[in-house]
């Protein structure tokens, strides 16, 4: 039950921003939230949404599969936007009994929800579109400058891809556990919540040991295999950028800067 | 000139206890003489506990001895300046297939050892392409490790450590957690990277099925080598081998019991081939 967890939500198809420099949609993404977040009127997050339309388009992902991604936030969602809508001081549209809707907090209640949404859709794209180990890669190269100033940019990278290799092992050692735990009588499904946090001692003390030994034969290997950090190393799948990416980038930037022009309030 | 050499090899764990006091030394290895020539395919076996894994680390200097020395190719792994040379001339490969597997994909895997060795990004894709023909896995090269089978996953193993072009390659114990069908699958890797590439081969393991092809068969017990020479001169000591808690092949048991029994039989038969014309030179 545990093992069919799918990690990263890569969603496998060939299109062009899947081709895209996994360092292109880390910036894009970026981009986006800044665009997002400089649209103050209509014509913004008509110009913000139209991008992303775009990209989804592009990105050959259904519609549906995105969706998906948006049911975890949900809650949040419904937070924030009753939040705004009674908590906004202005002019009184409706008012029953204690409660005042005020237009101010009908749109910035319209407004938060949008931004959500598109914030969520447009990282989702790009988790979507690019497999865990490109974006290490991508961030690792991005980051790269920041070697300058001490921070071990390429260890930080090279932990995540380990980790992200590892927690299928994991779970699936969880499951094992789990299951030699229950054979002799461990009960991780009744009582209440002190009682089930107590009953995973038992599962989660062996997994730590296993996860530190398995840790301490990984290193012996990966030492054995003369990994050194990256002193000297060369890389298998150098990252280039194409002439698509360049294009991608121009498309990011004009897509910010019409926004940051034409989404100003006073054009309203 | 020999590929490794060892004089004297010793290597001592200390024991603690919690606040740190020394409770007592184990001597994992015990003077080691070992002098292992290009191109040879060697096993060596022990039960648990008997030092040879111990012992296999050393080569890879992944330990230095606690007394005496140990030269590969000529480099003294004492030498810190050596440890990157010596790890490349001899590679290994270890019990664990998911705990030395680092990539996410397989041809990303068997990319990490030239990688770390500095290689160019082309030679890097021919040596992949090269490795995983050898052993056999060029098919699953987008695949990803998880989703491989046990001796599959020892074969890409093997890949990764071929890919950095050793001389020599260290296999330790890379059966024990396989089914009999992967033990197989590794097995017969592991002699074609011997009889066609020529690589030198140190197969560690308590199988005693695994180790009848080899030129050499070293026998550990408590640190020391007690036996060696040919798989026949080894397996010949029937008596002295359960002294050791070793198995002998099921072919060569049987033939030591009949001959026991009487029958005109050879010492050390090795394979059912051998013992069916035994048999019929006996009537």
């Amino acid at each position: 039950m545990l093992r069919d967890i799918t990690l990263g939500q890569y969603y496998q198809t060939d299109s062009l921003i899947h081709r895209l420099d996994p360092r292109t949609k880390i910036s894009g993404t970026f981009f986006f939230i800044v665009t997002i977040f400089m649209a103050k009127n209509v014509l913004g997050y008509a110009i913000a949404a139209a991008f992303l339309v775009m990209c989804i388009k592009l990105s050959k992902v259904p519609f549906k599969y995105m969706v998906r991604g948006m049911k975890a936030i949900l809650l949040l969602l419904l937070i924030t936007v009753v939040f705004n809508l009674l908590m906004t001081p202005g002019e009184v549209m409706w008012s029953f009994w204690k409660i005042n809707i005020t237009k101010e907090g009908l749109e910035n209640a319209v407004k938060m929800a949008l931004r959500l949404t598109f914030l969520i859709l447009g990282s989702g794209i790009m988790t979507l579109t690019t497999t865990p180990n490109s974006l290490t890669d991508g961030l690792e190269k991005l980051l790269g400058p920041l070697k300058k100033i001490r921070v071990p940019v390429h260890e930080i990278a090279m932990m995540m891809s380990i980790a992200l290799r590892f927690i299928p092992i994991l779970i699936e050692e969880t499951d094992k556990i789990m299951k030699a735990q229950m054979a002799r009588g461990a009960d991780f499904d009744s009582g209440n919540i002190f009682k089930r946090a107590k009953a995973l001692i038992p599962l989660l003390v062996p997994l730590i040991i296993s996860a530190f030994r398995r840790a301490g034969d990984l290193a012996m290997a990966m030492e054995a295999r003369c990994y050194r950090g990256d002193v000297g190393r060369t890389r298998m799948k150098p990252l280039h950028y194409e002439k698509r990416d360049y294009i991608a980038y121009l498309v990011m930037i004009l897509t910010l800067v019409m926004c940051i022009v034409f989404g100003r309030k006073i054009w309203w | 000139m020999s590929l490794i050499k060892s004089e004297k090899l010793t290597f001592e764990y200390i024991r603690r206890d919690e606040e740190g006091n020394v409770e007592g030394i184990t001597r994992a290895v015990d003077e080691v003489d070992l002098d292992i020539q290009q191109g040879q395919f060697i096993a060596i076996l022990g039960h648990n506990g008997s030092g040879k894994s111990t012992l296999a680390k050393h080569i890879n200097a992944i330990l230095y001895p606690t007394e005496g020395s140990v030269w590969v190719d000529g480099m003294n792994t004492r030498e810190e300046k050596k440890v990157w040379d010596i790890r490349q001339t001899a590679g290994m490969v270890f019990q664990n297939p998911d705990n030395q597997i680092i990539g996410q994909v397989v041809e990303e895997d068997v990319g990490f050892g030239p990688e770390n060795l500095g290689v160019p990004t082309n030679e890097i894709w021919s040596r992949v392409e090269e490795s995983l023909k050898t052993v056999g896995m060029w098919e699953y090269r987008k695949h990803s490790p998880n989703k491989l089978s046990g001796g599959q996953k020892q074969r890409v193993s093997i890949a990764g450590v071929i890919a950095m072009h050793p001389k020599c390659i260290v296999l330790d114990e890379p059966t024990a957690m396989l089914d009999p069908s992967g033990r197989y699958e590794v097995i017969r890797a592991a002699r074609a990277l011997n009889d066609v590439e020529k690589m030198t081969v140190i197969l560690i393991t308590h199988y005693m099925e695994e180790v009848i092809f080899a030129d050499r068969v070293l026998v550990m017990d408590s640190g020391k080598v007690v036996m060696q020479g040919t798989p026949r001169e080894v397996f010949s000591q029937v008596e002295k081998l359960k002294e050791l808690r070793l198995d002998v092949p099921q072919v060569t048991l049987l033939a030591y019991e009949l001959k026991k029994k009487g029958l005109n039989i050879p010492d050390g038969i090795l394979t059912t081939k051998e013992l069916v014309n035994a048999i019929n030179n006996c009537r």
